[in-house]
């Protein structure tokens, strides 16, 4: 059974997600916090998820791992197929799940501090997630570790193994993370907000060291982030969301440089830039309340283009703009401004 | 009472300006040691004007912003504002200068009363101002600071949990504008702020200051940002300003290493530029602050430090008009 769904994907494709649907219920009602995604992350390649917060970006990979809380949480509908297996048929807490998540598919939060257990050292915890995935003894276990924290950069890396997270800097927890994330050979890893708690010159070290393991271990890599500057300079392809949708995608040249949702536009014209005083341009209004999520387009009471089209029609699909899978969901036809 | 002024003095002038925070180092120790959050800084603010102080976390930017707030009572150094010295006169004398220098915090959230109403917030920091005002006219003024900050007076009834976090900070800068202040610390007031609500509350702020003639402190960590607001900036680590300059001498010609590997790891969003970019990584991590490495604090991670460096501090010396910076190698 497994062969036939094997098939169904393409070979370069580690992970797929065909029509995510996850939703949190609340007392004030059902909140979309992922309304029907569909993306794809090829191997080796970094492919980024941006979008302010509560647009449904971490949702939308907590779901690739089945770690939403249920209740309130719930995956409603959709596919995730990790090398050609659906993970979705797997139960929450099953052994195959288990197996997936730190083995296959690994995750970096964005508070390292906060991610760690306090209570215990370091190397108990990196040696825990190799003595469980890798089926080494204690001793091995512990000297794999100690490799492992080597190898991201971290100095004196045997007596660190003895260390606390409260008695290392954000920094270095940060890599303690990556290091617990890399060292089971991971096909994909997750990277949620990995650099936002951290200091400028820190999370420089920190993006360079993770793209730089990315590249030797042949790793994708999802970053998910609201900071489009480390998008531009790291992904391969980026996927724009907004309320729960995706609403643009491509190769992050084209979406860079021919941005064509007038959210991804607006975004771009109000990020303050280092090199050039030019003038914000921000979007007015705040982003909209996930739980009565109009049916028109849920950019529209931001957007400076609103037209009659906008307001008579329901959510546009994402449609191919170029030969190039730029994809964009939008009624009108934006070009460069 | 009013002071004199005359035409050349700036609106607030910190001079030399140091703090100190003594601590144990275990509960039965009798060592004390000092750590220097703010080690011999000065500079000059000016009205309509911005000056901000960026570096990372434990530079002591905010501990600098303290200061001149008086939240903190500085170990040494003077704190000028409009010709008078308030960092070591009396709470009594210091009382009227209050109102006129206003903090705004880095969480709206965190700073406002969550059982407060909008419109009761800024009420209080309104009747703080002028006790003897009348029911009509504070209503009026609280709507008419609301209207200014881009809020709704109809917001007046919510509660800050009731908001989201762009008006939150807007009502945040309008209590802090409800007593007419001449200078507003910002200490980080954009940083918790989502990309596109930012830019609004940045316009915001750039606006207020035209219409208001305010000065601002401007304190982040974001160059980005501060390119966006600032006339003079300085750059902090360690406890000291290694360069402090105008904004085009900043950003167009950086001469300190610090700085120069700040701008060139903020990364850009213009695609051709960000691909050719050239990237300084430090080494290392901001050393703390009760061990200052001796000589200049920045020699352990920078990369053309020489002998000297480990040796002196290097002392903040003009380059060219107004643009300082402490390096020997320059």
């Amino acid at each position: 059974m497994l062969d036939i769904k094997k098939q169904k994907t393409n070979s370069t494709t580690l992970l797929e997600v065909r029509n995510l649907k996850t939703s949190f219920f609340t007392p004030t009602g059902e909140v979309k916090a992922v309304n029907d995604i569909s993306y794809y992350v090829n191997k080796k390649e970094i492919v980024a998820i941006v979008g302010e917060s509560g647009c449904g970006k971490s949702v939308s990979q907590m779901s690739v791992l089945q770690l939403i809380q249920i209740p309130p949480g719930k995956i409603l509908d959709g596919k995730i197929y990790f090398n050609g297996i659906n993970l979705l048929e797997y139960k929450k807490n099953s052994r195959e799940m288990r197996q997936i998540r730190g083995k296959d598919i690994s995750i970096i939060f964005q508070e390292p501090m906060t991610s760690l257990n306090p209570v215990f050292t370091v190397g108990y915890q990196i040696s825990d997630v190799i003595k469980t995935h890798m089926e080494v003894d204690k001793k091995t276990a512990w000297e794999i570790g100690v490799k492992s924290l080597e190898k991201v950069g971290i100095p004196d890396a045997s007596q660190r193994m003895k260390y606390y997270p409260f008695q290392l800097s954000g920094g270095m927890c940060q890599r303690v993370m990556i290091a617990m994330a890399i060292v089971t050979r991971t096909k994909l890893i997750i990277a949620d907000e990995p650099t936002t708690a951290l200091d400028v010159t820190t999370q420089a070290q920190i993006m360079e060291l993770l793209i730089s393991l990315v590249r030797e271990l042949n790793t994708s890599l999802v970053i998910v982030t609201h900071n489009l500057g480390v998008v531009t300079r790291y992904a391969d392809r980026i996927y724009v969301m907004y309320a729960g949708k995706i609403v643009e995608s491509g190769t992050t040249k084209d979406l860079m440089t021919k941005p064509m949702h007038p959210y991804t536009i607006g975004l771009l014209k109000s990020v303050p830039k280092v090199d050039q005083d030019e003038y914000l341009i921000p979007i007015p209004g705040a982003p909209p309340d996930l739980v009565n999520i109009p049916l028109q387009c849920s950019f529209l009471p931001r957007c400076s283009y609103n037209t009659d089209v906008c307001q008579q029609r329901v959510f546009p699909d994402l449609r191919t703009v170029d030969e190039k899978q730029h994809r964009v969901a939008c009624h009108l036809d934006l070009g460069v401004q | 009472m009013k002071v004199k002024k005359t035409q050349n003095d700036p609106l607030l002038q910190v001079e030399n300006l140091k703090k100190y925070f003594p601590f144990k180092r275990g509960f039965w120790s009798k060592q004390h040691i000092k750590m220097k959050a703010v080690d011999n800084i000065s500079f000059v603010l000016n009205q309509g004007e911005t000056f901000s102080l960026v570096g990372e976390s434990g530079c002591g930017k905010t501990t600098t912003g303290r200061c001149v707030l008086r939240i903190y009572k500085p170990t040494s150094g003077k704190i000028y504002y409009n010709g008078k010295e308030i960092s070591s006169c009396s709470e009594k004398s210091f009382k009227p200068f209050r109102r006129e220098i206003q903090p705004i915090f880095q969480d709206p959230y965190g700073s406002l009363d969550p059982r407060q109403s909008a419109y009761s917030t800024i009420k209080e920091a309104v009747t703080v101002d002028n006790k003897r005002c009348v029911s009509v006219e504070i209503k009026d003024k609280v709507e008419e600071l609301l209207l200014l900050v881009g809020l709704d007076p109809r917001m007046g009834d919510r509660f800050p949990h009731e908001m989201s976090g762009g008006q939150r900070q807007r009502l945040g800068i309008s209590r802090a504008l409800a007593c007419s202040p001449r200078i507003i610390v910002c200490d980080e007031p954009v940083s918790a702020l989502d990309v596109s609500i930012q830019a609004q509350i940045i316009n915001l702020f750039k606006e207020l200051q035209k219409k208001l003639n305010l000065a601002y402190l401007f304190i982040s960590h974001d160059l980005a940002v501060v390119r966006q607001i600032s006339n003079t900036i300085g750059v902090m680590y360690l406890g000291k300003i290694v360069e402090i300059s105008d904004k085009k001498g900043l950003y167009n010609n950086p001469l300190h290493p610090y700085t120069k590997a700040l701008l060139s790891v903020v990364p850009s969003t213009n695609y051709y530029l960000e691909k050719k970019k050239k990237r300084i990584i430090l080494p290392g991590e901001v050393q703390s602050l009760i061990n200052i490495p001796s000589g200049c604090p920045f020699n352990p991670r920078c990369n053309n430090s020489t002998e000297i460096c480990r040796t002196t501090m290097p002392q903040l010396i003009e380059y060219e008009n107004g643009h300082k910076v402490a390096c020997h190698n320059i």
